[in-house]
């Protein structure tokens, strides 16, 4: 039924996203569908890489080794950002546009009471894609 | 927004590879490696320890100590402020002259080749864009506040000749002044005026941005200002060093915000009072202080592109009509020939008016420039940050030359046209009222000598309230990169926080009548920045000469 699923992920915080890394893996099992990871790094360095290139490199890599540990087909592509804190919605839309994803699996928090004042990245990504979006606790 | 071309899923935007040749620094450390990320009731923070926890214990023990001691703490600010520009003027002379001396040398020299960003890094921003948010950053506030009252200040002294006490001279005029001849009086004025918004205050903002751009784009270290120091510190500059660096950053950056802020308040009231007739009162200061930082909350919440960029181009758009209907309806031929004959005068009395050595104007040398050099210097972390941020993809000598000499050239017209139609005003429509008009009011009593006062007016006061919302979500920006180590992609809620605290320190420092305080402080800061930039220059230049060009 999904061609492409596409998961957005922080580099930063990998080790956060297992469960949600591990449900997208999954369904692509079962789907036969080819996996994309979508990161957003600023042009400057930041705790993952020291140029956007190099942020580039390490996502490859990682999706690469997402690749062989499930046995699923993978890719990756990064969007730099000047102010990823705010950009980082509308590019994660931007992303879903460009790849032709026809699912989008992501982790994010337990709502709380700051998200009646704002909306988390899932919450946002659910609300305004327009492709099945699945959210991970 | 760029993507990698190698990349199967590139899209139609695709961009060659941004980054191309660089020479990055190898260190052992990670950006935002120091940092902690406490969890304040539902917001998370993501701050560097010792920098965040140090610059805002000082931040709010200051503005506790200004409120509850207010009547000691004003002269005592005072005195300090006259004690650095006196005693310390020929430091800050000679600096200023270093960051212009190196900054036309990089324009000429092969290291002007440099990209910031690697050889083949793309702009992220259009001229026009990177141009609005420079002005609106660097000088936007002030421009509008000094436009008028700095051009008649230096004209009235010079017209007033030199007077001496005991062999020292007592008037307030630059150089050796022009007793009663009208012409050269506003001659020396004009000159006077472009030499404090010219060259060397974008030569300081240029060699702070450059440092940064530089150390962070091509370098990959973060974007703090501890990291120019890297070629001299080394590893260390990750330790208590760097931490003190950062602290005076922030610090200043505060400080010199919330004296713009005060400023904005305090003209936009005054203008709200010349055409509605709205109280002028600090209750109504205190109110549009809350409005305006509400607005800058919009702005914080939109992010650059949205926020800051649409603003500062709108207010671009803004400030240029207003000048272009002054150059219309004013003096239309003299402002003409003004630009030329003052651009003209600038050339001939900066070296005279640059010169810390050998000359007896000491009110003018001391009571402005060096306060002016300290101000500009002690904002110069602020600005240079945003200036580096908004950057990446020019080459060195493309960033001086539009850092260095189009806002020059902006600001001899702007005072121009807004200063001499205010001489002109008053010397030939006896609009003597413009001088001896408050501070805050020679704008409006001078947009009142000239048609259609009441919507130019209105135009003026909506430019200050502009450049006040974007001076403080820029400046929001900065203060939480500095805090978060260099990472610019910490929670919002921090920029959020910072946005705030800059209205709060400039509402109690209004009610605590510290404004003068606060600006002796933004002062104080300035002399050691000076050692800061200075040492910044050495690392610029050996940064550069590693770099592929």
């Amino acid at each position: 039924m999904y061609k492409k699923i596409l998961v957005p992920v922080d580099l930063t915080h990998a080790e956060n996203l297992t469960k949600a890394l591990d449900t997208a893996a999954e369904l692509a099992k079962s789907w036969k569908a080819e996996l994309c990871y979508v990161g957003v790094t600023p042009e400057t360095p930041s705790p993952v890489a020291h140029t956007p290139k190099e942020y580039g490199e390490k996502l490859a890599a990682f999706a690469n080794k997402q690749g062989e540990s499930h046995g699923v087909k993978t890719d990756s592509v990064y969007y730099t950002s000047t102010d990823p804190a705010i950009d980082i919605n509308k590019t994660l839309r931007k992303a879903i546009e460009e790849s032709g994803a026809d699912l989008v699996v992501m982790a994010s928090h337990v709502p709380n009471v700051l998200d009646y004042v704002w909306a988390s990245h899932g919450g946002y990504i659910a609300e305004h894609a327009d492709t099945s979006v699945f959210i991970v606790r | 927004m760029q993507e990698d071309p190698n990349n199967p899923n590139e899209g139609e935007e695709a961009v060659p590879e941004p980054e191309g040749a660089t020479e990055t620094i190898d260190t052992d450390y990670q950006v935002g490696q120091d940092n902690i990320q406490p969890k304040i009731g539902p917001f998370g923070l993501d701050i560097h320890n010792p920098v965040f926890v140090v610059s805002g214990l000082i931040v709010v023990a200051f503005v506790l100590l200004t409120i509850i001691f207010q009547d000691a703490a004003g002269p005592a600010f005072e005195e300090l402020r006259g004690f650095l520009t006196s005693r310390f003027d020929w430091f800050f002379l000679i600096g200023g002259n270093v960051f212009v001396i190196l900054c036309l040398a990089l324009i000429v020299t092969p290291l002007g080749n440099v990209r910031l960003g690697g050889k083949e890094a793309t702009p992220d921003h259009s001229y026009f864009g990177w141009f609005s948010m420079l002005f609106a950053a660097g000088m936007g506030i002030g421009l509008m506040f000094y436009g008028v009252a700095e051009p008649i200040a230096h004209y009235g002294t010079s017209m007033g000749g030199t007077t001496v006490e005991d062999g020292v001279r007592t008037d307030w005029a630059p150089l050796g002044a022009a007793e009663g001849n009208e012409v050269e009086a506003r001659r020396l004025g004009m000159a006077a005026t472009i030499f404090h918004w010219g060259l060397h205050p974008w030569a300081i903002y240029a060699i702070v941005a450059l440092a940064l751009a530089l150390f962070s784009f091509n370098k990959g270290l973060p974007l703090t200002i501890r990291s120019m120091f890297y070629p001299i510190f080394g590893d260390k500059v990750w330790g208590w060093p760097g931490h003190i660096i950062d602290i005076l950053a922030v610090f200043a950056t505060l400080f010199g915000l919330s004296t713009s802020l005060g400023l904005g308040a305090t003209q936009a009231i005054a203008g709200l009072n010349f055409v509605f007739g709205l109280p002028d009162s600090i209750n109504a200061q205190v109110i549009l202080i809350i409005l305006i930082t509400a607005f800058a909350l919009i702005s914080v919440l939109r992010g650059l592109e949205g926020g800051v960029k649409v603003l500062s181009e709108i207010n671009m758009g803004l400030a240029a009509i207003l000048l272009f209907f002054v150059i219309v309806v004013g003096p239309t031929l003299a402002i003409a020939t003004g630009f030329f004959s003052n651009l003209l005068a600038y050339g001939q009395e900066v070296i005279p008016l640059s010169n810390p050595f050998g000359r007896d104007d000491d009110n003018f040398r001391q009571g402005w420039t060096s306060f002016y050099w300290a101000w500009w210097i002690s904002w110069s972390p602020f600005v240079g940050m945003f200036i580096a941020r908004v950057s990446r993809g020019r080459t060195v000598r493309e960033f001086i030359t539009c850092v260095l000499l189009i806002p020059s050239v902006v600001s001899v017209l702007w005072m121009t046209a807004f200063g001499g139609t205010a001489i002109t005003l008053i010397n030939e429509a006896g609009m003597s009222q413009i001088a001896d008009a408050a501070l805050e009011l020679k704008l409006f009593e001078m947009l009142n000598g000239l048609p259609l006062a009441t919507i130019t007016s209105i135009v003026g006061v909506v430019l200050v309230i502009v450049f006040f919302v974007t001076s403080s979500d820029s400046g929001s920006l900065v203060i939480d990169t500095i805090t978060a180590g260099g990472k610019v992609n910490a929670p919002v809620s921090q920029r959020v926080f910072w946005c705030t605290f800059e209205g709060l320190v400039a509402i109690a420092l209004l009610i605590g009548g510290g404004l003068g305080a606060l600006q002796a402080a933004a002062v104080s800061t300035g002399l050691p920045f000076t050692v800061v930039l200075l040492l910044g220059c050495y690392a610029i230049v050996r940064g550069l000469m590693r770099e592929p060009r």
